[in-house]
């Protein structure tokens, strides 16, 4: 079962071409988390998929429908996007960012109805910022900042939730923090929540499913336990890494790697 | 949405933000203090005029009075061009801001009061005694031809256009089309007229400029206000706003639009003045936040009170001559101007 699915794309920038030709299905009401190395193509994919990138070749389904002949605002109500480095202007409050969440619901002058601001209020909530709503966002720590830009996007009310590396710049308590959030909206909303994550191990732990990314293609995608083998790695980051069980999630984690040529470099004074 | 937490809201408790009772109270009391100051820029100048006078004037007009002609032809359309101007540029200030999340976006400073002023002086020079209805349309034209030409210089740098870049860009464009507006009227021996046209600020201004122009400030205003809702979103960046299901591509050429009628209807009556639209919009968004839906009106009142008021001081400073207005409001703006500079560009 998908929602979402990617239709041989071609996706890239003016003149550079960041993916050739890719092909892939979102699960529905499943965490998704794509890995790769720094410039495989993780982000241009998500941003094609929330069409901030028009794609050049193939298309996107949402629904069945693609994306390009559907109105934008009618998207808007289906998926959210939280983009990488996302920046409030000064001065505004949580509770007003969270609130141009509803946007894409909204007629007209926009005045916020009943129904908008139950939404809002109910994302400020589950996303634990009741007691900050009203100070400005630009106070508040990196982990609470992440939240807020998160309760937006549960603000808008959607089905699928996209996320460009939600944990970046967090400490270790605040990323796992802010994957129980998403682990928790899952469970108990039903939310399809697809992502790029850098730590593997965060990824093979809250994820359903994951795709791992070279070069503008997909080389691998499966469950964590098909993902997360030593080969597979190998291929993908070029590393060597020992890999075991995750007592919390029981899927397998990386314990500590080497990159490629300094293994064989290894190897070679062993000989 | 879970039915706890539901339940839990107390709508009547709602928190809505203390800033509408603000901007409600800018809108209200700006609007008293710009009733206040039309009265008394009115009422003082080469000749003190009292209040009763000013008042029998508008609305018991006697022709045969040189009081009440003094008021209705020369201070009463002169004290409205001030206001109008000051509406546009700090409203086209505003869109910029927030459009491009560019803290030093103004219609001065990216050089679109310099494309206007520059079709001006080719009007004087090409085409002289063309009536005000069409050099109104060139101004409009000068606005997007250097529009045009400080975008495209911004861009071609490598990087991309930075709020820096773009005002560098606009400097440039801004002191070329200056040289060659200059050129031109030495050539053509037309400096008196385009001086008499800017030097003076607003006092060169006619009912029937002010015929002219408020059909077009107003339907930008219209404009900008129908825009209000979308500029604020852009201004959380292109992306969100796309993902907000906003489409920005139309968003911003409309958003153009209007700056480009409002900066050019304004330079063609009092020139190229700058930092009007540098300086309202940050006191509006401090005062009521980042809601365009609020900063743009009140940032209309503000702005035409700020141009009233300078001009106002610009006539009471050293009497009988006029102060230019332009180096008034230059004397607050570039301050401003080295302050919001100094914060790296980066407040917004």
């Amino acid at each position: 079962m998908s929602v979402l699915t990617v239709d041989h794309i071609a996706v890239g920038y003016s003149n550079t071409v960041i993916i050739e030709e890719l092909s892939a299905a979102i699960p529905e009401k499943k965490i998704t988390t794509i890995i790769g190395p720094n410039g495989c193509g993780k982000s241009t994919l998500l941003k094609a998929v929330a069409r901030i990138l028009k794609t050049q070749k193939g298309a996107i389904f949402l629904d069945g429908r693609a994306i390009q002949q559907v109105s934008t605002k009618e998207i808007a109500k289906k998926l959210a996007i939280l983009p990488q480095s996302a920046e409030a202007p000064p001065g505004l409050t949580i509770f007003e960012l969270v609130s141009y969440g509803r946007f894409p619901h909204q007629r007209g002058f926009g005045t916020l109805k009943k129904e908008d601001l139950k939404h809002i209020h109910w994302a400020i909530e589950v996303t634990g910022l009741g007691e900050l709503r009203d100070r400005p966002v630009e106070a508040l720590s990196g982990g609470q900042r992440q939240r807020v830009w998160i309760a937006m996007a549960l603000a808008q009310d959607t089905e699928i939730l996209i996320l460009d590396e939600p944990t970046t710049y967090l400490d270790l308590a605040h990323q796992l923090d802010i994957l129980l959030l998403l682990k928790k909206l899952n469970e108990e909303e039903g939310k399809t929540i697809v992502m790029v994550l850098h730590d593997l191990n965060h990824a093979s732990r809250f994820s359903h499913y994951m795709i791992a990314m070279k070069d503008g293609e997909i080389i691998t995608e499966g469950e964590p336990k098909k993902v997360m083998k030593s080969e597979n790695l190998k291929a993908v980051f070029d590393i060597n890494a020992i890999l075991m069980t995750c007592p919390f999630s029981q899927n397998p984690i990386c314990l500590s790697y080497q990159l490629n040529k300094e293994t064989e470099c290894l190897l070679q004074t062993v000989e | 949405m879970s039915d706890s937490v539901e339940e839990s809201i107390d709508l009547k408790k709602v928190y809505k933000g203390s800033r509408p009772i603000i901007a409600t109270f800018i809108l209200m009391g700006g609007t008293i203090g710009l009733l206040f100051s039309i009265g008394l820029s009115v009422s003082f100048g080469a000749a003190d005029i009292d209040f009763a006078t000013v008042w029998s004037a508008v609305f018991q007009f006697n022709p045969n009075l040189t009081t009440h002609q003094i008021i209705q032809d020369i201070r009463l359309p002169r004290v409205l061009g001030a206001g109008l101007v000051g509406v546009c540029f700090a409203v086209a200030g505003s869109i910029m801001q927030g459009m491009t999340r560019n803290p030093l976006a103004d219609s001065g400073l990216l050089g679109l009061n310099a494309g206007a002023a520059f079709m001006l002086a080719i009007c004087f020079a090409f085409f002289p005694g063309l009536p005000y209805m069409y050099i109104i349309l060139f101004s409009f034209l000068g606005a997007a031809l250097s529009a045009g030409i400080v975008y495209g210089v911004g861009s071609l740098a490598k990087g991309g256009l930075t709020p820096m870049r773009l005002v560098l860009a606009g400097a440039a464009v801004s002191a070329l089309l200056g040289a060659l507006s200059e050129g031109i009227a030495i050539y053509y021996h037309i400096g008196q007229d385009l001086a008499f046209w800017y030097a003076g600020g607003v006092s060169g201004t006619k009912w029937e400029h002010l015929k002219v122009m408020s059909p077009w400030i107003i339907a930008a205003i219209i404009g900008a206000i129908m825009l209000s809702k979308s500029i604020t979103l852009l201004s959380l960046g292109d992306e969100v706003a796309i993902g907000l299901g906003q489409r920005t591509g139309k968003i911003k050429f409309f958003g153009s639009v209007v700056v480009l009628v409002l900066a050019g209807a304004a330079v063609s009556v009092v020139g190229a003045v700058g930092f009007v639209g540098l300086i309202v919009p940050h006191l509006t968004r401090f005062l009521v936040g980042n809601d365009y839906r609020w900063i743009i009106p009140c940032s209309a009142i503000l702005g035409s009170l700020l141009v009233i008021l300078a001009d106002f001081a610009a006539r009471m400073i050293n009497p009988p001559y006029e102060t230019p207005i332009g180096a008034l409001i230059a004397l607050i703006g570039v301050p401003f101007f080295l302050y919001l500079a100094r914060k790296g560009g980066k407040e917004l």
